[in-house]
């Protein structure tokens, strides 16, 4: 071999981006370590929540529904999330309109404090409504005079759901409201149309998409929360107990498939969020962080 | 002097103004404001009686041993599964990518059921590990397992757009040069995806010091020995005592503030490099 073959084949062989021994034995102990990890980790633990579920056959699984108390508990958690949804959705859309549109001062400290309930430990977003409503409490002789009970009842639960799930909507909108300027909204509005028309023809529509991740994630962790609403809830089976609490109590039963089967409609509502967000992701609306 | 507002011919500030802080005030900072009222009223004495308690200690050194250990655990794979992730094509990647998120849409009580019966003895991976002498379920490990869960995405989502900036051309210019992989990587990769990783940590670590579903079904809860610190905090509220709840939470409250900060600064330092390098 000649010396210009030598250095052609020492160029390939060294060029970046081509797939060298090492190259390939790396690449495919990454993808190894990663996909083994998961498996432990995480898709494990998603396969058995079916085979659990389905331990005893399908007929197990279906009849574990009909019980009057699991039936409560997915009502309850309806209920919980139909309330607190929208409200948060409102509260994010105020948010961001406020945040997004105007300069203030201490906006960054207001968004810092939108941001809060993400950094608190979900049973101290339940123990704060204790501490404020429960019978020694703050209120609690003025509530048990006057016959409210808020703690151990759906109201405690409303407010600790909301609580947790307060940022979600407002940190989607922000940041997305932020980088689409106001050019358009004030155009409108110089041309006569009234905040309400502007708001509702042109902000509403260019940020449906974002609107829709935070509604979609407020969602999911309102019927999923566990800590915050254990704390306020007091367990009273058929009455105070929504899903995630109601698994609990089946599993520590020895209840198995009864647990697996609610734990099952859980993870179901999961997927569907990631189907949601993966198909909004897909319509161009990426997530900033 | 800057103006309280600059003025914008947009309607509305007043009206979602207010109700942003009204219902912010409502909603989050009194309650917050009750936590800490309530630890105020304790004498010093009592305060530093239930928060140096010996079950107390013990449970902090559960919750932020296993959290950290946790959170160096998600340090190490997190950035494995991003770089997979971003870097290799292979059948299915779209699907693990779409699954990452996967901790942060399951509720934590099923993670946590579902985690403790295949960890238990019996379990799917338990079984295997029982024979070594490993148990999992109802021990530090298990705490350990469940936190690593929850933290994980937290790495690899902040990972994976640090990845996605590395500037392709001058990893190829520097292995032209004649730099190996690991050079490369130390003076090229890792600058410039640092200040992701260490914000990844620090949000595993915090979420994972206050996490509470999908640990108390796999811990055990002995105390001094498997009992995280949220759980000792739900004990006390279910014995009633109010001030010793408070004051834990109040610990809990000033750590997680802690992070919060080191946070931003985290990610304020990352911005500061990006502008440096010019990009």
């Amino acid at each position: 071999m000649n010396a210009e073959a030598i250095s052609v084949v020492a160029e390939i062989a060294t060029r970046p981006g081509r797939d060298t021994v090492v190259g390939a034995a790396v690449r495919w102990a990454f993808i190894t370590v990663s996909l083994v990890f998961l498996a432990a980790l995480l898709f494990a633990p998603l396969a058995t929540v079916i085979a659990m579920a389905l331990a005893k056959g399908v007929g197990a699984y279906l009849a574990s529904f009909l019980d009057k108390d699991t039936g409560a508990a997915i009502r309850l958690t309806l209920i919980t999330a139909l309330v607190v949804v929208p409200i948060n959705t409102v509260f994010g859309l105020c948010a961001a309109w406020a945040i997004a549109k105007f300069e203030f001062q201490g906006k960054s400290f207001l968004i810092t404090l939108i941001d809060l309930p993400l950094a608190v430990s979900p049973v101290i977003s339940g123990m704060v409504y204790v501490l404020l409503f429960g019978l020694q409490g703050w209120f609690g002789a003025w509530l048990q005079e006057r016959d409210i009970s808020i703690i151990f009842a759906l109201p405690g639960i409303i407010l600790a759901t909301m609580f947790v799930t307060f940022p979600y909507v407002a940190r989607e909108l922000i940041p997305l409201m932020q980088q689409l300027g106001n050019d358009e909204e004030e155009a409108a509005i110089t041309l006569g149309a009234g905040g309400w028309l502007t708001f509702f023809r042109i902000t509403l529509p260019k940020v449906r998409w974002g609107l829709l991740y935070g509604i979609i994630l407020c969602n999911a962790r309102a019927m999923g929360e566990f800590g915050a609403v254990s704390v306020v809830s007091g367990h009273i089976r058929g009455l105070t107990n929504t899903m995630p609490l109601h698994i609990e109590i089946l599993y520590n039963e020895y209840n198995f498939v009864g647990a697996f089967a609610v734990a099952s409609l859980l993870m179901l509502l999961a997927v569907a969020t990631l189907v949601v967000k993966t198909l909004v992701e897909r319509t161009g609306y990426r997530r900033r962080r | 002097m800057k103006p309280l507002r600059q003025p914008s011919v947009l309607p509305g500030f007043g009206l979602t103004f207010g109700f942003t802080t009204f219902f912010l005030s409502g909603i989050v900072l009194l309650p917050l404001a009750a936590l800490v009222l309530m630890t105020a009223s304790m004498s010093w004495h009592e305060f530093l009686h239930v928060i140096l308690n010996p079950r107390a200690v013990g449970s902090y050194r559960l919750s932020f041993g296993a959290s950290l250990l946790a959170a160096s655990i998600n340090l190490i794979f997190g950035f494995i599964i991003a770089w997979t992730l971003v870097r290799y094509e292979f059948p299915g990647r779209k699907i693990i990518d779409a699954l990452i998120d996967m901790p942060f849409a399951l509720p934590t009580a099923v993670s946590g059921i579902a985690l403790t019966t295949v960890f238990a003895q019996n379990g799917w991976i338990g079984r295997y590990l029982e024979p070594l002498g490993i148990k999992v379920a109802y021990t530090w490990i298990g705490v350990t397992v469940a936190l690593t869960l929850i933290g994980m995405p937290f790495v690899v989502r902040s990972v994976q757009p640090a990845l996605q900036e590395v500037q392709r051309d001058l990893e190829d210019a520097a292995e032209t040069l004649g730099a190996g992989r690991l050079y490369v990587f130390r003076r090229i990769i890792l600058p410039t995806v640092l200040p992701a990783l260490l914000t990844g940590f620090t949000l595993a670590f915090a979420r994972a010091v206050g996490e509470y579903g999908s640990v108390i079904f796999i811990s055990g809860n002995l105390p001094m020995k498997t009992e995280i610190t949220p759980l000792l905090i739900v004990i006390r509220l279910e014995e009633f005592d109010y001030h010793g709840a408070a004051a834990l939470g109040f610990v809990m409250l000033v750590i997680s503030f802690v992070m919060l900060l080191t946070i931003n600064l985290l990610q304020a330092w990352g911005r500061r490099r990006l502008v440096a390098t010019g990009r």
